[in-house]
């Protein structure tokens, strides 16, 4: 996984509510069994028009936000499917930083596990940033995850919230799964216990004569 | 007993407390996992990465497999040779290979034992009271109904499970729903859940796992329970639990993965002591009165945009929130509905009986029971998709398949079908459906697809009118 610090990037407008992950990534498309090149289907019904064309109405569609680093979302984002693949098609597409004022349990996992950072601040703050995304080629933002602060295009500075964990691993790039067999003994250890405790549960899905 | 040890629990935290290796600070802890349900959509990428780093699979004895999201429902016999699409084809290939590499026991798709991986887990006696279940999929909460805490995961952590039987999880806050009373006739567990979700919203749970409680889950079948507690999701939740009770417990009995003799025993004693303590506490609540429930149909593009089948659709007009408003009216494009409808008004193209929401023998007994005598109407393709092999044989030995195919209903074989749009089941031009299913997303069940969810029963009635139709009228 690709390490995150320091991020400056142009901000897109996303102001739509309760955005789901079948209108960030069509099913249809599931049936790829890469996790790359997944951009070309992102926002697939919104971004294209019935005849594959451009919508020019769709903000990454609009010339500054072509080059979008960071997304400005509205309540509940990413809801609905457990798939990975639309933050991986956010991540292609060059998306590394969502802003919104919540995001869905199993979308903001996701996202961890690709260097992707989501950021839940105050709706309040989210309508400022949303009106700073406005600003075309000067919705410039820079997140810092050291200091979690985001630097608006005016410079003033806002504060987020991260649990400490998480921040370790994406300022390090880290595999989580690395970091877990760090615990294998731990795990040896639960297993044992688990066994004498529930025993039934062991051998479990293996043929039964 | 000393004041720790009265400190009661929920369900959930004692399922939680018993499943934790060990804390990760920082509010996270790495927890057990005893039970991994894995399909063909999202685990290529999570094997192709145990690949890349030479790791196995931990507890191929705690893993099963199955495809049920890409194959056809019709033509079973000829296995993995009669998917046509290529790509789906290549998907469930994979998967076959990646079993037979890892020792992962699978259920072939030529198999009776074959279906969607939510209906299979319970109807194996896999899925048990008590047991952390994770699957690729945000509808594995449907095992909930069961007492176990089971919720969906990314591919990444997928691969995580796979290689070491753990999660790295923050614990959630617990949230009760309670519905007391009987319901109605013609109301079914499918309008109990649509009429939670609209009443707390699509992010009312975020952050929670609900407990579902009352009498009016007291006295819902096992199946029942599995409808409701699938679309917890939709209402946000990361899982939805039953405690579990005697229903739980005959339901798991003999089933071909269940404990047997003394392990049984052993078993039975330890799910008795799951259900939460009285005097538990939740850090949110809701309460519905069973009462209160009529049959519920959705007319937008998430499933909290529902109402119930007397209403009528709604009118931006009269919403303040501006962003609320906007989602409205996308949607009402969408939908291609004019305000202030009459819901029974809205005409049909397409009939879905299907999905892990709501697949199993008594949703096609509820189905057929509407569908007897009755044909569907004309202009209307409907299709019943049971949710596995032994559902099918089970509706087959009862007499139901004659049912629904004397009235006009295609009756197929097991899978995802309709539910959404990855195999050869979709909705064309846009046609508008009264689906089983769980999800009204823009474009699920096809390019343009207009989506309207309902129970079985209320989807034969659609069938069968040619609109949405109360199922109360039809008698
Ligand atoms: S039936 Fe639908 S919701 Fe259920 S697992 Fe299949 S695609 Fe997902």
């Amino acid at each position: 996984m690709e390490k995150f610090t320091q991020l400056t990037g142009v901000a897109a407008p996303l102001p739509i509510i309760n955005l789901d992950t079948d209108k960030i990534f069509p099913a249809i498309y599931l049936k790829t069994i890469k996790r790359t090149g997944l951009s070309q289907w992102l926002f697939q019904e919104i971004r294209f028009r019935a005849d594959g064309s451009e919508n020019p109405d769709f903000v990454l569609n609009q010339a500054p936000y072509r080059n979008a680093k960071i997304l400005i979302g509205a309540d509940n984002f990413g809801c609905g499917s457990s798939r990975e693949h639309a933050p991986w098609a956010l991540l292609d597409f060059g998306i590394r930083c969502i802003i919104a004022p919540s995001f869905a349990d199993i979308f903001y996992n996701n996202c961890f596990k690709n260097g992707v950072l989501p950021i839940a601040l105050h709706k309040e703050i989210v309508d400022e940033l949303m009106e700073d995304a406005r600003k075309g080629a000067n919705a410039v933002m820079t997140i810092d995850l050291e200091t979690q602060t985001i630097t608006r295009p005016d410079g003033d500075k806002v504060h987020f919230e991260l649990d400490a964990f998480r921040k370790h691993c994406l300022l390090n790039g880290l595999d989580d799964i690395g970091l877990t067999e760090q615990k294998s003994a731990e795990i040896g250890v639960y297993e044992e216990k688990a066994r004498l405790a529930r025993p039934w549960q062991f051998g479990m899905t293996q043929p039964r004569t | 007993m000393t004041e720790a040890m009265a400190q009661p629990r929920t369900l959930f935290d004692k399922i939680w407390e018993s499943h934790v290796i060990a804390p990760q600070g920082e509010g996270t802890y790495l927890i057990y996992i005893d039970l991994h349900l894995i399909h063909e959509v999202t685990t290529p990428q999570a094997f192709e990465g145990l690949k890349l780093a030479g790791r196995k699979v931990r507890r191929p004895d705690a893993t099963m497999a199955v495809a049920d999201h890409n194959i056809p429902t019709t033509n079973r016999a000829a296995g993995v040779a009669g998917i046509a699409n290529h790509e789906s084809k290549l998907q469930v290939d994979v998967l076959e290979r990646n079993v037979r590499e890892f020792g992962v026991p699978y259920f072939a798709i030529d198999s009776i034992d074959q279906g969607i991986v939510h209906i299979i887990g319970p109807e194996q006696g896999l899925s048990q009271p008590g047991m952390t279940i994770v699957c690729g999929d945000s509808h594995t909460a449907t095992h909930g109904a069961m007492g176990a805490l089971a919720f969906g995961i990314g591919t990444s952590e997928v691969e995580h499970v796979l290689a070491t039987q753990t999660l790295i999880q923050a614990p959630a806050k617990n949230m009760l729903i309670e519905v007391n009373g009987a319901l109605g006739a013609g109301v079914s567990p499918k309008d109990v859940i649509l009429a939670i979700i609209a009443k707390i919203g699509t992010a009312g749970g975020t952050g929670h796992v609900f407990e579902y409680a009352g009498s009016t889950f007291r006295d819902m079948s096992m199946e029942g329970r599995m409808t409701v507690c699938n679309m917890s999701i939709e209402a946000g939740a990361r899982a939805g639990l039953v405690a579990p009770d005697e229903k739980t417990i005959a339901y798991v009995m003999g089933r071909p993965f269940a404990p047997k003799g003394a392990a049984w025993e052993q078993a039975v004693a330890y799910w008795r002591t799951l259900p939460s303590d009285p005097g538990a506490k939740y850090d949110k609540e809701a309460h519905l009165d069973a009462a209160d429930i009529a049959p519920h149909v959705t007319w937008g593009t998430n499933p909290e945009q529902a109402a119930p089948i007397t209403g009528r659709v709604p009118d931006p007009a009269r919403i303040d929130d501006p962003l609320r408003r906007a989602a409205v009216e996308r949607a009402l494009q969408y939908m291609q509905l004019k305000p202030n409808t009459l819901l029974t008004e809205v005409p049909v193209q397409r009939v879905f009986i299907g999905s892990c929401t709501n697949s199993r023998i008594e949703d096609l007994r509820a189905a057929a029971a509407i569908a007897k005598g009755r044909k569907v109407a004309d202009g209307v393709t409907a299709l019943v998709v049971p949710g596995s092999g032994h559902v099918k044989h089970q509706a087959e030995e009862e007499g139901l398949d004659r049912v629904f195919l004397e009235a006009g209903f295609q009756w197929r074989d097991a899978g995802c079908s309709m539910c959404m749009s990855m195999n050869d089941d979709k909705a064309m031009n846009g046609e508008r459906i009264a689906s089983t299913s769980n999800r009204n997303f823009e474009g699920r069940q096809g390019k343009n697809a207009k989506t309207h969810l309902m129970g079985p029963a209320m989807a034969a009635a659609a069938a069968v009118t040619g609109h949405l139709a109360d199922v109360r009228q039809l008698g």
